[in-house]
């Protein structure tokens, strides 16, 4: 249980790191970053409440919720870097 | 003061101190590289909670492919520029404020949730479940059994982001061939990689692994690919490509709605059938998911928004 | 006994990588530092692999590990090989 709460608090703490760097930060890439930071907060703190101990089996619905939640962060982290691309590229011309 | 709790501290508090230097490095190059060393180390955190399927998955995705994706577009040069944002002194103390007013909240919730009386979870109905699931990875049979509607919705989503960067992107420019050293790697690590996928993709029906772990380390061996020269990066062109990108939603769909038609709900397996169902729909998913990963690092097609362009400049000089 | 000795492999592997670690903080240049990253760490992750392949004992595993050193060892030396590369281009440039 101990474990379980040591996690969650890390996770609640990148989280909020994340936020508080992606209202701190003015360019794009940068909150990318801190964007990132605050799902891998999320992810820690869903796998956290999954686990329960060692010698128990743990939640399997949360890991795939995970799973799929990896899948879509680098999608939208890769629409987001082709938008800014074509931002400067817009700007430059 | 318990010690085996000093190795989770141990990793708990490195993963704050990386996040922290990510995210207040003032050299973006270092804050990716910082993040690719977050990513593993986070790798690490979830095979330490019985979490390998996710390991897997964060190795190749949160370190490998997320730290490609962003060091390729510090190349493109979105990086000059690491401003902080102009904010006053009292804006930054009510934001620090804030951040740590609402991080002992949320801790204050996770304690009561973590501390509170055990209620029934969904754990219990869905190991229960999995000897009709047709697998028994528990994570296979949650993502493509129970909530396999869930999973259908998620590939739409990256269908949908692949889309928009094909939409606004055109593809980058190529790297330049390598030295023979590189070379002699790529010509046994793309292989490699190749029957690693197909392996992560079958064992997941009783192992960790299974279509998006297979998917992730389909697409490393195109972003290997690429960066050896091979511009393509192992990708088709044109009608085969955008059949490729729609195969694992589509496959999706049409056996969902077979079922329909066969009698029984969207997407609810005939139990004999359920594992070989789950196969396919796994092999159509990990090719669209490899394929839209490799062609978001290579950034588009190959000719891109040119072509809506050139249209465009037409169109002025004629009218 | 035969786990005393897969322990005492493992932690011999651990001091190399902490060595390397060191180096990798402590020399000057940036030749000096893959040449200690690079050696010290692929003996260390030998040197565990051993152990941990002791401690487990099957034969499938050990040929799992060993598949796992072998491609360490290849993408080690490559990265090292074109890190340097890269280094002496551009300080000739």
């Amino acid at each position: 249980m101990t474990q379980a709460l040591i996690y969650a608090l890390t996770g609640a703490v990148l989280f909020m790191l994340g936020v508080r760097a992606t209202l701190l930060r003015e360019t794009l890439l940068p909150r990318l970053l801190a964007l990132n930071v605050c799902g891998a907060g999320v992810f820690l703190i869903f796998v956290s409440l999954a686990y329960r101990g060692d010698s128990l089996p743990v939640d399997p619905v949360p890991h795939a919720l995970v799973l799929t939640g990896l899948v879509v962060a680098i999608s939208a982290t890769a629409l987001a870097l082709a938008l800014n691309r074509r931002l400067r590229e817009m700007a430059d011309e | 003061m318990n010690l085996t709790l000093l190795p989770d501290l141990l990793l708990a508090g490195m993963l704050i101190g990386l996040a922290w230097a990510v995210l207040n490095s003032d050299d973006l190059r270092r804050g990716v590289v910082l993040f690719i060393a977050f990513g593993l180390l986070l790798a690490i955190v979830w095979a330490r909670l019985l979490a390998p399927d996710l390991a897997l998955a964060e190795a190749a995705i949160g370190a490998g492919l997320s730290g490609a994706l962003l060091l390729v577009a510090l190349r493109d040069g979105s990086g000059g520029d690491q401003r902080s944002a102009k904010r006053s002194t009292l804006n930054r103390w009510l934001i620090d404020l804030f951040v740590l007013v609402m991080t002992c909240l949320i801790g204050w919730v996770l304690w009561l949730t973590i501390y509170a009386e055990p209620v029934e979870r969904l754990a219990q109905l869905a190991n229960a479940m999995l000897e009709r699931s047709g697998v028994s990875n528990p994570v296979t049979a949650v993502l493509l059994n129970y909530r396999a509607y869930d999973t259908l919705l998620e590939l739409v989503v990256v269908l949908a982001a692949v889309l928009g960067v094909l939409v606004v992107g055109r593809e980058r420019r190529g790297y330049r061939e390598p030295g023979p050293v590189f070379h002699g790697l790529v010509h046994w690590l793309v292989p490699l990689l190749i029957v690693t996928a197909g392996y992560l993709l079958w064992v997941g029906a009783h192992a960790p692994g299974g279509a998006f772990q297979a998917g992730a380390t389909l697409a490393a061996a195109g972003i290997v690919l690429r960066l050896a020269g091979y511009d393509a990066a192992g990708l088709p062109d044109g009608r085969l490509l955008r059949w490729l990108l729609v195969a694992g939603t589509g496959v999706f769909l049409l056996l969902g709605l077979g079922m329909t038609v066969s009698g029984g709900g969207f997407l609810q397996y005939p139990e004999a059938w359920s594992g070989s169902l789950i196969l396919v729909i796994e092999v159509a998913a990990t090719a669209s998911i490899a394929a839209a990963l490799v062609l978001a690092y290579r950034g588009g097609r190959s000719d891109g928004w040119l072509l809506v362009d050139e249209k465009d400049k037409n169109r002025e000089i004629s009218s | 006994m035969l786990d005393l000795l897969a322990l005492l492999l493992i932690f011999s592997g651990i001091s190399f990588f902490f060595l390397g670690a060191i180096g990798l903080l402590r020399l000057p240049d940036l030749h000096a530092r893959l040449h200690a990253l690079t050696k010290a760490d692929n003996l260390g992750l030998g040197l565990l692999i051993v152990g941990v392949a002791l401690l487990h004992g099957s034969l499938l595993m050990a040929m799992k590990l060993l598949l796992i050193w072998l491609l360490a060892l290849l993408a080690s030396a490559a990265s090292a090989h074109l890190i340097s590369q890269y280094a002496l281009r551009r300080n000739r440039s």
